[in-house]
């Protein structure tokens, strides 16, 4: 047994991949649904958008507590000293942002005016009070935070692939349940 | 009648304090609101117009000679975006080029209790005029008076929101109507 085999434990694996299907459908409904004219399916999509991102962001929290308080499986030992730098920084942006981008869309939504309640059912505070200015000043913010997140996924999803295929070390591994790789 | 005589008469006794009568005509439009309340997706909105005229003629001792006239500019609304403010005047929603006042004329106004009345009358929007009755509230101080009141309505009673957006349950079909009117009087006949 190879000291890569160790993998994070099941809640963290868990809550990576349902973060990852929740993020890659409400990313591409938010560039979607922004431009739609008005109409009861934009009302709908925007609803969806914000539950999903409520969802989000409370597994991110859950994460972020469970990743300060266990220790993740180590880097292959194959790995130079800059890719243990440069692997690590891209993870603490990921988890700040898998926080930052649900909030600012709460307070966007918020400032504009426009409650968030997640499912329909739980009506969340609106942290802000309503101004058109600065509602439209967060809406540049949750854009910009979303271009530095997609670029951080493409980052990590482009280093898996060199990884697996070029290095061969499989780091993917770490992050797949028991009994899927091999 | 004899029931309403009562009514009156039930009215004149509850406000037996108030000795000097007063009638309440001067409506401050700058003081006064007309504001709606809805839900769109489950989530709690707010709205108003900024243009209305109320012409009131109030004196809670003569209850049976009140008369309310309020007349709504629709295109004045305020529905918290710009953008549903634009979609609103449109045929599907108000239709505001070939409806563009709203308006609602009292038929009555009678004493439900301690500074409290059942105003009825008929309100007009998009073409459609429906009997509607409305619990008030009127508090005078002085020579100002304020009502404040709300009720009720189905949006779809009056086609506000055709096609597409007769889907109530992303726009509800419940909208509540608030008024708050200040009213100062100027002493009434004797």
């Amino acid at each position: 047994m190879s000291p890569l085999s160790a993998r994070y434990d099941n809640i963290a694996i868990t809550l990576h991949w349902l973060v990852a299907l929740l993020i890659f459908a409400a990313f591409p409904l938010g560039v979607y649904m922004h431009d739609l004219p008005l109409s009861p399916t934009k009302l709908q999509l925007y609803s969806y958008h914000k539950w999903l991102g409520i969802t989000v962001l409370m597994l991110a929290v859950v994460r972020a507590l469970w990743r300060s308080t266990h220790t993740p499986p180590p880097l292959p030992a194959t790995l130079q000293r800059w890719e243990h730098v440069v692997s690590h920084l891209t993870h603490m942006a990921l988890y700040a942002l898998i926080l930052a981008v649900p909030l600012s869309g709460w307070l966007m939504s918020s400032a504009k005016g426009f409650q968030t309640v997640w499912f329909g059912v739980l009506p969340l505070p609106d942290l802000l009070g309503k101004d058109k200015e600065l509602g439209e000043l967060l809406a540049l913010v949750h854009q910009g935070l979303n271009l530095a997140l997609f670029l951080l996924v493409a980052m990590h999803i482009a280093a898996v692939i060199k990884h697996r295929f070029i290095d061969r070390d499989d780091i993917l591994a770490r992050m797949l349940p028991k009994g899927i790789n091999k | 009648m004899i029931r309403m005589r009562m009514m009156v008469m039930t009215g004149l006794l509850l406000l037996g304090g108030q000795a000097t009568a007063l009638e309440f005509k001067q409506v401050s439009a700058t003081e006064s609101s007309v504001t709606f309340a809805y839900k769109q997706m489950g989530v709690p909105l707010e709205g108003k117009f900024n243009q209305f005229t109320a012409q009131i003629s109030f004196d809670p001792a003569r209850l049976n000679l009140a008369q309310a006239r309020i007349d709504i500019g629709v295109s004045s609304i305020d529905t918290g975006s710009a953008e549903a403010d634009e979609e609103v005047l449109g045929k599907l929603w108000f239709n505001a080029k070939s409806h563009p006042v709203a308006s609602f004329v009292a038929s009555g106004i009678r004493a439900v209790g301690a500074n409290r009345y059942e105003a009825t009358g008929r309100l007009s929007i998009k073409g459609k005029t429906l009997d509607i009755s409305a619990p008030v509230t009127f508090q005078a101080s002085g020579t100002r008076g304020v009502f404040d009141g709300s009720f009720t309505l189905k949006r779809l009673d009056y086609a506000i929101g055709e096609g597409a957006w007769a889907d109530v349950s992303t726009v509800a079909n419940d909208i509540q109507i608030r008024f708050h009117l200040v009213v100062n009087a100027t002493s009434g006949k004797k």
